[in-house]
């Protein structure tokens, strides 16, 4: 770059005298990633990690059994290996810390983040910032996938079968709204969720059938609890498929995230970038239904966590996908997890399903939104 | 970096089930600016949106630097060609830095950091359009004008050998205009450029191709091209063509219908 002018038939000099486009040495080389994102990008991570521990100490000690901080860590270094702290406390507290709370606010933290990165990564593929599992029916055929497996007894084959089964699901679903959303070119927010709206509301039916004609009435009851969404009734042994779903998402994503970005930029600008774009959006439907479906398997369908974490952190790191998606994974997993502990304290001794609080949070960030973005669409007087 | 070369041969390209596109056949030599004019819906998106490969054609051949584009894999062809679409995207929040750093992707690898001389190239394309006051901006708070100087911006980011443009300045004000095609016609790349501006094409390109329905009606130098006769058969317009003193371009002057004329000039007594 950076050589003689080019070009048959030079006319003289341009009108007017504007910088060469490559200057040698132009403006001094990295102001880096200043200012908008910049410091928040660095700080936002650290805040949040500090926070999460926190919030992940609040979660083992607050309960029907309260067990001060100092105790928690006691317990958890100790069931870790480390012997820092003199064992001072009861068995029964240990049980209640490692075996009754621990996977709960773990699946918390797992939850918490995945729907958060999928959301985040929705976003970005069908470019509407109104996107996420829950409201585009994602979640919604995922359970109904579940719920198949659990009535036909066919979960008798453990969390892989229920989980595969949700993954089915959701893909289902995410395909159906896709295509729906996307007739005709251009998706639009109205087409997009109504098609969400749409969808979910077929699936869902289809699962109350099921759930009610279904010959183990038993099931029914528990099974509508788990369609409400909650953290309770988790132990270890069911926490590592989320767990290694989330961790397989995040990776991807993460390598992804310069992908994520260009398709912002539209289809047909992120492909003379240098992006397949068909065939990174098949793969990416996959993979996300694959963490929903292994995430609504686990804790049910929980709403709008997708949607609010990805928008309150691009406030602070801004919309670059490589500082968006860790950060908020990291917010995800502390929302989760406060919901959680509000769920299980503020009506107690009952129990207050999660995914009710966060749609009580996320019903009116949700009209926000719409609101915001058609203020943003008056102000720019797109044709 | 250098210029690449661009030859079409008997391109033919449907949108759906409608030919949008007729045996067209056009060449850019190395450092080239080529425009393409003709009214709304002659096929100029189209014939560009092919050669950038997104629209797969039905016939004939399209190369860059003698190589298919349709043979290359997007990623090879982006280390190439740059485009500026009409479609300005979405941004969620992203900076305007953001928007032109992702031109640098095709020449990153999957784990690559951003470098110093990315950072510099960055800098340098915000600076060429005028932007470097924007850089820290959002992109989503962007007037449609400092939009566009952003997206040409990002194509230069992506250091193109050929520079393929569907009307760059949409949204510009005169001085902003100027300033891109002037920008334009010293890059050292090749450019293929859809025009509204007659004018413009005119002062700036080396050859002009017009469209009508989907054919080329017209090709060479600008002198050679715009010419009364053509303004009557392709836009359906009286016009008058002068060489202008001071540039040396044609120039072209629309004459509106005689009785808007005089309507004009009596609406400009009575005020």
């Amino acid at each position: 770059m950076g050589a003689a002018p080019a070009g048959t038939g030079q006319r003289g000099p341009g009108p007017e005298p504007g910088p060469p486009p490559h200057p040698a040495g132009g403006r001094t080389a990295a102001t880096g990633r200043a200012a908008a994102g910049g410091r928040g990008g660095r700080l936002a991570p650290v805040l949040l990690t500090a926070l999460l521990l926190v919030s992940v100490t609040a979660g083992l000690g607050v309960g029907s059994v309260h067990v001060p901080p100092g105790e928690v860590w006691g317990i958890v270094t100790h069931a870790l290996g480390a012997d820092w702290a003199e064992p001072a406390w009861s068995r029964v507290r240990e049980t209640i810390v490692l075996d009754v709370r621990a996977p709960r606010v773990l699946l918390g933290v797992v939850t918490g983040a995945g729907l958060a990165v999928v959301g985040a990564a929705m976003q970005a593929l069908v470019r509407n910032p109104l996107a996420e599992p829950y409201l585009l029916g994602v979640s919604s055929g995922a359970s109904l996938g579940a719920v198949i497996v659990v009535v036909t007894g066919a979960g008798l084959l453990g969390p892989v079968s229920l989980s595969a089964a949700a993954f089915a699901g959701a893909l289902l679903s995410m395909l159906l709204v896709y295509t729906t959303a996307r007739a005709g070119g251009r998706i639009t927010s109205m087409r997009l969720i109504l098609a969400g709206v749409a969808v979910a509301a077929v699936l869902t039916a289809l699962m109350d059938l099921v759930l009610l004609t279904s010959d183990r009435a038993n099931h029914a009851r528990e099974v509508l609890a788990w369609t409400l969404g909650g953290l309770g009734g988790v132990h270890w042994g069911s926490l590592w498929l989320p767990a290694v779903a989330l961790l397989l998402g995040i990776g991807v994503l993460t390598v992804q995230a310069r992908s994520l970005n260009l398709l912002l930029a539209g289809e047909e600008a992120a492909a003379t970038m240098g992006l397949d774009v068909a065939r990174f959006r098949a793969r990416m439907f996959v993979l996300l239904s694959l963490v929903t479906g292994c995430l609504v398997a686990a804790a049910g369908p929980i709403g709008f966590v997708g949607l609010m974490m990805p928008h309150i952190v691009r406030l602070f790191v801004g919309g670059d996908h490589r500082r968006v998606l860790p950060t908020a994974a990291l917010a995800g997993a502390c929302f989760l997890v406060w919901a959680d502990i509000a769920a299980r304290t503020v009506a107690a001794p009952m129990e207050i399903p999660v995914g009710v609080l966060t749609a009580l949070c996320g019903g009116p960030f949700f009209l926000w939104l719409m609101r915001r973005d058609a203020r943003r669409g008056d102000e720019r007087g797109r044709a | 970096m250098s210029a690449a070369g661009l030859t079409v041969e008997d391109l033919t390209l449907s949108a759906g089930a409608r030919r949008v596109v007729q045996d067209v056949s056009l060449a850019a030599a190395p450092g080239e600016v080529v425009g393409l004019v003709g009214p709304n819906g002659s096929g100029k998106s189209s014939l560009l949106r092919a050669v950038y490969r997104v629209l797969r054609p039905d016939e004939g051949r399209i190369r860059v630097d003698g190589d298919d584009p349709w043979r290359m894999t997007a990623r090879t062809l982006a280390r190439t060609l740059a485009a500026v679409v009409q479609d300005p995207g979405a941004a969620f929040d992203l900076t305007v830095r953001d928007v032109v750093a992702m031109g640098r992707t095709p020449h990153k690898r999957l784990l690559d950091g951003d470098t110093a001389e990315d950072a510099r190239l960055v800098a340098a394309a915000l600076s060429a359009v005028d932007a470097e006051d924007l850089a820290d901006r959002g992109f989503d708070r962007l007037s449609g004008g400092e939009r566009q100087r952003v997206l040409i911006a990002r194509a230069l980011a992506q250091e193109p050998a050929l520079l393929v443009m569907d009307e760059p300045t949409n949204h510009l004000d005169v001085r902003h205009q100027l300033q891109v095609l002037g920008l334009v016609r010293r890059l050292p790349a090749t450019v293929l450029v859809a025009l509204h501006d007659l004018n413009l094409a005119a002062y700036y390109c080396d050859r002009i191709h017009v469209l009508r329905a989907g054919r080329i009606v017209a090709s060479g130098t600008p002198p050679e091209v715009l010419t009364p006769r053509l303004l009557e058969e392709v836009y359906g317009v009286v016009g008058e063509v002068r060489v202008h003193p001071r540039t040396g371009a044609p120039q072209v002057t629309f004459l509106p219908d005689e009785a808007d004329r005089e309507a004009a000039a009596s609406g400009a007594q009575d005020g």
